[in-house]
């Protein structure tokens, strides 16, 4: 049932043979380097200006050629990707933080007032589409990259709540947490102890996904910019800035648009492949 | 037997459509769609401060006394001629005959004495009502004939006539003009499509030279991107205010569009909050200022369209100082005063509002301040936030924009202004000017009030916004400056 039962090598041969997994840990993993890379180099200074050197075209020197202030594109997608990924990481971290106990406390104590003021309270949160809440939260609190994290953070709770409340519910009335009951156990240790481990799986692939979707509705905030402020790099920014020179100079659009891409697909892909491997059915078909 | 018909009936309908197809293409073009960045709130030019306003119905549809013309010189419109008494004090407007309001009510001396004295009541809803300030009576001596008594010797009274917001209205259609205006212009006001376009048809019992186009269609598209599109698609004739000089480079490639680069009288500043610390300091100020190379930002920020200013004043102004050489780029003089200043770990707030010249100029402001170990916290704001934060609000370090009204460089004298300069020596070089009406002391009194703001340090000045244009190639007579916020189509024709 859970990650424990099989040795962590049997789960890695069945990881390595699974196509969309390794694809897609292959594209994530290739941007989250590129973002670790950045802390230590980068091929120019990304915020440096060379108006001299504007609008060049991908070449050796420039990999992705520089933009409209001369700025070397390669190092503003690798700067890029570490903003990305950092609010990203962080926002799914505060979902997860807050939603999951939520979830957990309100499937402990299932039909009381506190469960129904919990589920009521992340529907009125789900009823908001979530990009409108972002542009609300930022438009009261100022843009910035702070609370750009905090708005995607805010509507990434009920996702985390309304999944571990399902799942915890449907265990709560299994025999060993009715034998960890019978123990003497309380509501909060089974939950801990029994609940949390049996729904991490779910979690896990919920958390690759929500992750990816963070990054979009970073970039999403960027490009109407509400996301990181300049002169921090931000790939919606760069989309941004790019969209009247999209005639002029193409590759301004192109690459931070396919870094964008290439991130979510291989989030994406990641969350399939994980909840394909976690799944304890498709696990014994092979 | 059905099939057979219906073929027959399919080749000649597409036969018709060969033959007359292509004809409407043929015949000559007398209309115009002209492109706009911002629709008006409006189309009443005496009751509104938009600029989009008077870029419709200036000299289109509504005219005053005096007009401007192309070159920014005062012409003579509704008034035909003038008569200044010896003092200074009285305006003997001589005014034209045989002129009609578009409903068919004719113009006389009473209209004039009706539009003068509904701008300038306490009630009145004018946008630049200082324009009037000065006026102590209008007379009617006869249909012809209007008096306007001055309270006091004003030098510029025929150029605040010539502003869109003292057109002269009629009594019967003042209060309806905002929706539908009626005035004494070339072009009648056709329909409004809100969110989209404003149509005028040419009026045929114009007073003046008759205009070449019949139809004047003003179409607002606020993205510089779909402004592109729609000028490459031909779905604009004109764009005379074109948002993304990026593109210009395209349209001077491409042989079907002219590109017409004229002069604005929009002054760009890096405005700076004088009375907020360490701002408060003319030494940080000067700093700041020696730390901005201007042909960056122009290379930049507007693809190299724009001349740098040093001073709060347009450069094709015959008063006009060149004090660019006294704040020139100069990182290492920069940073001695700062040090002479004792300002270490300098962070300052900068706030940019939509325009591209002030989101582009302020990262590029941004990156050479911090050259010189001056670090800035941008904040991108949209228009009403800029207005309610920095123009009401005062809370910012520092600011880019364009002041684009002409001849403005009196807001340095104004209390609580948001810049918060508002110096007395200044406001006494402002006073003179007003009561000055000989042209070299004028011009002595402008060059001194230059002089003085570049001297106290008070913003720093970035350069001149220019006025860049794109036309269809055919399309001739269009402003290349604009000396006023207008887009004059009375001279505007087809090329045969």
């Amino acid at each position: 049932m859970s990650i424990a039962t099989s040795t962590d090598r049997t789960f890695l041969r069945m990881a390595l043979g699974h196509p969309a997994f390794v694809i897609g840990f292959v594209l994530s993993s290739f941007f989250v380097a590129l973002a670790l890379i950045s802390f230590v180099w980068t091929p120019f200074d990304p915020t440096k200006l060379s108006i001299a050197n504007k609008l060049q075209t991908p070449s050796l020197h420039h990999w992705f050629g520089t933009d409209h202030f001369g700025r070397d594109m390669f190092s503003m997608i690798m700067v890029g990707a570490r903003v990305s990924i950092a609010v990203a990481f962080v926002a799914v971290g505060i979902g997860m933080i807050a939603g999951v106990p939520l979830g957990l406390y309100a499937a402990a104590r299932r039909g009381s007032f506190i469960d129904e003021l919990i589920m009521r309270g992340n529907d009125l949160v789900f009823a908001f589409p979530s990009l409108l809440l972002a542009i609300m939260i930022t438009a009261v609190f100022g843009p910035g990259a702070i609370n750009a994290i905090i708005a995607i953070g805010i509507f990434n709770v009920p996702v985390f709540a309304r999944l571990s409340r399902g799942a915890a519910l449907s265990l709560w009335t299994r025999d060993f947490i009715l034998a960890a009951r019978v123990a003497g156990k309380g509501a909060a240790r089974i939950s801990a102890e029994h609940i949390l481990p049996n729904i991490a799986n779910l979690l896990i692939v919920q958390g690759t996904i929500q992750f990816s979707l963070a990054i979009l509705a970073e970039a999403a905030l960027a490009y109407v910019g509400l996301g990181a402020q300049p002169p921090l790099p931000s790939w919606g920014r760069m989309l941004a800035d790019a969209q009247t020179l999209i005639s002029l100079a193409p590759h301004m659009a192109l690459f931070p648009g396919f870094a964008i891409i290439i991130t979510v697909l291989g989030l994406n892909l990641m969350g399939d492949g994980l909840r394909d491997l976690f799944d304890p059915k498709l696990r014994r078909e092979r | 037997m059905t099939r057979t018909a219906i073929t027959a009936a399919a080749v000649s309908i597409l036969a018709l459509g060969l033959a007359f197809g292509p004809a409407p293409a043929l015949a000559a073009k007398n209309s115009a769609s002209i492109g706009m960045q911002l629709e008006p709130p409006n189309l009443d030019p005496t009751g509104g401060a938009a600029a989009a306003i008077d870029e419709v119905v200036y000299a289109n549809v509504f005219e005053g006394l005096t007009r401007f013309g192309a070159d920014g010189s005062i012409l003579p419109a509704l008034a035909e001629s003038w008569e200044i008494s010896e003092d200074g004090l009285t305006y003997t407007f001589k005014l034209r005959t045989g002129v009609t309001f578009h409903d068919g009510s004719a113009f006389d001396a009473d209209d004039v004495k009706f539009s003068l004295d509904r701008a300038r009541a306490d009630d009145s809803t004018n946008a630049q009502k200082a324009l009037f300030a000065d006026i102590a009576s209008v007379e009617v001596v006869d249909p012809a004939t209007v008096k306007v008594t001055l309270s006091q010797p004003n030098g510029s009274f025929l150029f605040n006539m010539a502003w869109g917001d003292a057109v002269i209205v009629a009594p019967e259609t003042a209060a309806d003009n905002a929706a539908k205006p009626v005035g004494t212009g070339p072009f009648t006001f056709a329909e409004w499509v809100k969110g989209d376009r404003v149509d005028l048809a040419r009026n045929p019992d114009y007073w003046g030279e008759p205009v070449s186009l019949e139809k004047v269609t003003f179409k607002f598209i606020s993205d510089p991107t779909a402004a592109f599109a729609a000028m490459m698609a031909g779905d604009l004739d004109a764009y005379p205010a074109f948002p993304a000089p990026e593109n210009l480079t395209q349209f001077e490639a491409d042989p079907r569009f002219s590109v017409i680069i004229g002069s604005s009288e929009g002054e760009t500043i890096l405005a700076m909050n004088n009375k907020k610390a360490p701002l408060d300091n003319i030494k940080v100020r000067q700093a700041i200022t020696h730390a901005i190379d201007r042909q960056a930002i122009i290379d930049g920020a507007m693809f190299g369209y724009g001349t740098p200013i040093g001073t709060h004043f347009a450069p094709h102004h015959p008063a006009y100082l060149d004090l660019t050489a006294q704040s020139a780029y100069d990182p290492e003089k920069s940073k001695a005063l700062l040090a002479e200043a004792g300002v270490t770990d300098l962070t300052l707030t900068l706030k940019l509002p939509p325009p591209s010249y002030a989101r582009r100029g302020g990262e590029i402001i941004a990156a050479q301040l911090r050259e010189v170990g001056i670090e800035t916290e941008i904040t991108n704001v949209e228009w009403a936030q800029w207005l309610e934060d920095v123009f009401k609000g005062k809370n910012f370090d520092l600011t880019v924009i364009s002041h684009t009204e002409p001849m403005d460089i009196g807001i340095y004298g104004r209390d609580d202004y948001y810049f918060q300069y508002a110096d007395p020596d200044f406001k006494a070089i402002m006073a003179d000017l007003a009561n000055a009406t000989d042209p070299a002391k004028r011009t002595e009194l402008m060059q001194a009030a230059q002089k003085k703001i570049a001297d106290d340090y008070v913003n720093a000045y970035l350069f001149q916004l220019p006025r860049t244009g794109v036309a269809d190639a055919k399309l001739k007579g269009l402003w290349p400056n604009s000396p006023t916020q207008a887009n004059d189509m009375t001279g505007v024709s087809w090329e045969e």
